[in-house]
């Protein structure tokens, strides 16, 4: 009955999943890969149908259709209890009548691992607990229990470990220093971390990978600078960080470039950064990568210009400014203007123009709500 | 103000009251007990004396309907939170067919008058040609027992949270494993309370059992038989003891809790 786990993460597939409760569709249509040793988010806003995947994957559900592959194995009606995996859920479920030291060793016993105290002991001062041993889950703050909620999981040696929020019930402090212990723990045991989460910051700062997830589906995926300098969709560009988007015909084609024309202005994109290469295209660009000027800028081949516009509001975060320029016929754009000289740069109300680089500019696949044909 | 100053003196006085009044009649009993009381009548006080104390068991019948009644209650109270901690799972957890059917109908034993309960099982009994007895005694009081297990249990069950049973799942615990060492050690204090409530009623049930008993005598049934000509002394010992015993639990249980909690506060 004892068995030890394979020492590293296994790689993670799921195909063609399908999750169907009654009366709505959670997951429409999912495959994924997550290699082995890699930390992996799946972000998305809640209802998302992401905590649904991460219970298919523990086997807390069943998937409608669809497998579940466990490095090579399929594993898709597999009992929980007897899949390599483990989960760090939401709300810690730590169990109030055990002592933190029993709770971490729960899963070793149950398993018939030999010296499972030494080993619980192991895993608590890993997440720096060892003092708090013979407690009860309800004497800890929320922090040291999310910290036994981890040790718990990681004692078994998982070939996967599954994060549910882990972080959510945090406060902006802890949150950011548990994230970074995290980080760490998983460089340290090496194993395969899959983070569900809709904090886009954790996301970015954490993972390897970043999938982003929307209505049931995987939008995009890849390195969180990928995503972030490229983003495929309207979705991914306003849920992962801030986008200004434009809509427009497709007016003019060059062998690198593309131009769509929004209200008598043309706006280029590179080819390459262009998912869609005709008709009424969607062209973004971040807040940060865009520029006011107080007199229009001299026109260049390398530049988009926008304006002139006015500037609605301003609003101080501290390391930046944020403005809401309004440009007729266009709309609000908003420009972040670092706070390196003296703040603010521009006032309310006065006269501006925009401007951003050609090839800061992304072309999506599809068009934001409310600008579909 | 000067209308709180009169409630403060009336509000002690009125429970003091209210106490004694509760009181009067163990008090009785209990000094009864240790009356000097010739023959089987104990109503007149006759001097004091330990003996009644000593030899409990000295009246022919008080003590074996004692043991019977201890026996019903034990094997009721038993099948009873077996059952009902069973039900009452089910009832939180699952979704089935007639569900509420089945919650409602689990009401009703106890919305029921017991002379009605009562009567109708000792009719349907003797319909069915079964004979009365320790087994027509021991299915009556299980069926009203239950009901008051499932109320007690299911109260626990619904704030028991499925994800620790979740999580139980997810640490390598068969169903099995998940049951006793998650799902019961949370409930226990919700069965033992439900155990001690069905074990009071049927060791304290009169009209049911007195339709349904044949010739067997429960401790209830031989006091009333007894109380036509005078109740003896020995019962008012065996009385006093079940009290005793039942004060000394409590007063246990509170002490316990009471050191668990310090025990807890001291680790903050």
């Amino acid at each position: 009955m004892a068995k030890e786990f394979v020492p590293a993460g296994a790689d993670l597939e799921l195909r063609g999943i399908r999750k169907e409760f009654p009366g709505f569709t959670a997951i429409e249509n999912l495959d994924l890969q997550i290699p082995a040793g890699e930390f992996f988010a799946l972000l998305g806003p809640s209802g998302c149908g992401k905590t649904t995947t991460l219970r298919i994957i523990a086997g807390l559900e069943e998937p409608t259709s669809g497998q579940v592959m466990l490095g090579g194995q399929d594993v898709t009606f597999t009992k929980p209890h007897e899949r390599p995996v483990n989960t760090v859920f939401q709300s810690y479920a730590l169990f109030p009548h055990m002592s933190i030291l029993e709770n971490v060793a729960f899963g070793l016993r149950r398993r018939k691992i030999e010296n499972p105290i030494p080993k619980a002991m192991d895993a608590l001062n890993l997440v720096e607990l060892g003092y708090a041993a013979e407690r009860r889950p309800q004497q800890l703050s929320g922090g040291q229990q999310q910290r036994v909620a981890l040790a718990r999981a990681l004692v078994n040696r998982p070939s996967l470990l599954l994060l549910d929020e882990p972080l959510g019930a945090l406060d902006l402090k802890l949150r950011r220093q548990m994230q970074i212990e995290l980080k760490a723990i998983q460089m340290e045991v090496g194993l395969t971390f899959l983070h569900v989460t809709h904090d886009q910051e954790e996301a970015m700062d954490m993972a390897d990978t970043v999938a982003v997830m929307h209505k049931g589906r995987i939008e995009q995926m890849g390195a969180p600078e990928a995503l972030y300098e490229r983003p495929k969709t309207a979705f991914v560009a306003k849920f992962l960080g801030q986008s200004n988007i434009f809509v427009g015909q497709a007016v003019e084609s060059s062998a690198n470039s593309l131009a769509i024309e929004i209200a008598g202005t043309k706006l280029s994109v590179p080819k390459h950064r262009a998912e869609k290469q005709s008709g009424k295209i969607a062209l973004g660009v971040r807040p940060e990568k865009a520029f006011f000027h107080h007199e229009a800028p001299a026109t260049s081949p390398d530049l988009n210009i926008l304006g002139p516009g006015e500037i609605k509001d301003i609003r101080f975060t501290g390391v930046s400014n944020q403005y809401l320029i309004e440009i007729p016929n266009v709309g609000d754009l908003i420009v972040f203007a670092q706070n390196v000289g003296m703040s603010p740069v521009a006032e309310l109300g006065q006269q501006v123009w925009v401007s951003f680089k050609v090839e800061h500019t992304f072309g999506l696949s599809d068009l934001p709500a409310g600008d579909e044909d | 103000m000067k209308k709180l100053r009169l409630g403060r003196r009336i509000l002690p006085l009125y429970s003091l009251l209210a106490l004694v009044y509760l009181l009067i009649p163990i008090a009785y009993t209990i000094a009864f007990s240790f009356n000097n009381s010739k023959g089987r009548t104990n109503t007149t006080w006759q001097g004091f004396t330990f003996s009644k104390w000593g030899d409990v068991c000295n009246q022919a019948g008080i003590c074996e309907a004692f043991g019977n009644s201890l026996f019903i209650g034990a094997v009721s109270t038993l099948v009873a939170t077996v059952l009902g901690t069973a039900i009452a799972i089910a009832l939180v957890r699952y979704r089935f067919k007639f569900r509420s059917l089945v919650s409602l109908s689990l009401f009703l034993p106890m919305a029921t008058p017991e002379v009605v309960m009562g009567a109708g099982l000792a009719a349907l009994f003797f319909n069915l040609g079964a004979e009365q007895g320790f087994a027509t005694i021991i299915i009556s009081h299980v069926m009203f027992c239950l009901s008051f297990v499932v109320v007690t249990v299911k109260a626990r069950v619904q704030t028991l949270d499925p994800v620790l049973e979740e999580a139980g799942r997810d640490l390598y615990a068969n169903p099995a494993q998940v049951f006793w060492r998650i799902t019961f050690p949370l409930l226990l204090p919700g069965i033992v309370s439900a155990a001690l409530l069905s074990f009071a009623l049927s060791f304290d049930d009169f009209i049911i059992t007195y339709f349904n008993a044949g010739p067997v005598t429960t401790f209830p049934l031989l006091i009333y038989v007894a109380a036509s000509k005078g109740v003896p002394a020995e019962t008012n010992v065996i009385a006093s003891g079940v009290f005793l015993l039942a004060i000394f639990t409590v007063i246990g249980t509170q002490i316990a809790s009471n050191a668990r909690a310090r025990r807890h506060a001291k680790f903050n």
